[in-house]
């Protein structure tokens, strides 16, 4: 029921996930954050088991951070994103495997902005938008249609949006509000929650 | 539906004179939902070595990992490139040690010999039953359309050239009578002094 969304555009990527907790049929909060920052232009989205998507994104989160404090230096996008995908490979195969969904989003001054997805079952793969979730059976079509590369922050905000009002206009469940980050040479910066647009009866 | 056909993937390799190639589809999906339409299957193992991994795409992916640290290791302790027959063994043996909870993937190679430039194609199952055969192999979600387009357009002795068109419509008709494998494809054509690497252009649905 959860949807996180990345687009990757001209000097950033934006990440977008929905905000309700729930638990069974019921929605337990409505403002719930499900990104964690894993450095200063590291962005991790998670959805899935929900005691598995705290516990395993923390402990990836507190492994970039060792490395940094290790190295002196931090991980590369590709190699985070590699990383978190070994941990998962590897959990798959024990008695009791990690079952989370990922979108990894991150800027290095040598490749820029990238975007991973990354699956319960740990494919990695790196796409220029990508969708977690029932959200995508509506709005990856949209993403089709409309994406463009090189898009600025307003564009990819724009198309962001027509994605978010068709999940709320085809999907039966409510998403709510959507929380917006994105990452870009400056780190990663908040830009606030978007609702969508009610729909008017014609 | 078996988890092998989850991700969905098409790939062959044939037999020429004095060369191979191998061939894959370039879709990642998850079941009927397509995610990526760049997707690699198809992995240079040496300079005329190649190994295609239809399957699951995470075991793709690891199965890749440990077979190149394998495949490092021994080329710096014997200090030489590896046999293609060597390196199905090697392959064999890493999938066999999982025979109770196998890596789902049917790995296909094609290469030549380092030294005698002796064409060499090779298939196995998933527990790494190995085949080795004179014209051609499959593996994948549409195995039954590839054997039938193989089986009707294969012929001994085929140039390069001549052995590029085969493989790929033999692909490109078997995948696309085939729901979960297609979206572009990409063909190698391995020769002694050389290496070809075409993407195609396919259908998109």
């Amino acid at each position: 029921m959860e949807c996180l969304i990345g687009i990757q555009g001209k000097d950033f990527v934006l990440v977008a996930t929905d905000t309700v907790s729930a638990r069974s049929v019921v929605a337990m909060k409505d403002d719930h954050d499900k990104m964690y920052k894993l450095s200063d232009s590291l962005l991790m989205a998670v959805c899935g088991e929900a005691g598995d998507s705290i516990q395993f994104s923390e402990y990836i989160a507190k492994n970039v951070q060792l490395y940094k404090m290790k190295n002196g230096y931090e991980l590369s996008t590709h190699a985070a994103a590699n990383f978190t995908r070994r941990n998962m490979a590897e959990s798959l195969r024990s008695p009791r495997s990690h079952l989370v969904n990922l979108l990894i989003a991150g800027y290095d001054n040598e490749q820029g902005p990238s975007l991973y997805f990354l699956d319960y079952l740990a494919s990695l793969n790196k796409l220029p938008f990508a969708i977690h979730g029932y959200g995508s059976l509506f709005a990856l079509s949209i993403m089709d249609k409309y994406y463009q590369k090189d898009l600025d922050f307003d564009g990819a905000k724009d198309l962001l949006m027509k994605c978010i009002n068709e999940i709320q206009k085809r999907f039966i469940v409510n998403l709510g509000k959507f929380r917006l980050r994105i990452v870009d040479k400056n780190g990663i910066q908040d830009k606030g929650t978007i609702a969508p647009q009610p729909i008017i009866a014609a | 539906m078996s988890i092998l056909a989850y991700n969905g993937a098409a790939i062959m390799a044939m037999k020429g004179k004095n060369c191979v190639a191998i061939a894959a589809d370039r879709r990642f999906g998850i079941q009927g939902q397509t995610v990526s339409m760049d997707f690699d299957k198809i992995f240079e193992m040496g300079p005329h070595l190649y190994l295609g991994l239809p399957g699951l795409a995470t075991d793709v992916q690891t199965v890749l990992q440990r077979l190149k640290f394998r495949l490092n290791m021994y080329e710096l302790r014997e200090n030489r490139r590896i046999k293609p027959k060597t390196f199905m063994s090697m392959v064999s043996n890493l999938l066999y040690e999982k025979r109770f909870g196998p890596y789902f993937i049917e790995p296909v190679i094609a290469g030549l010999d380092p030294k005698t430039g002796e064409p060499y194609i090779a298939s196995m199952d998933l527990i790494g039953c190995p085949m080795e055969t004179n014209d051609f192999v499959v593996s994948g979600t549409c195995s039954e359309q590839m054997y039938g387009m193989c089986e009707s357009l294969w012929e001994p002795d085929l140039g390069p050239d001549d052995l590029f068109e085969t493989i790929s419509q033999a692909l490109m008709n078997a995948f696309d009578r085939d729901a979960v494998s297609g979206w572009g494809a990409v063909v190698y054509i391995i020769e002694k002094d050389k290496v070809t690497k075409k993407f195609l252009k396919t259908r998109q649905d």
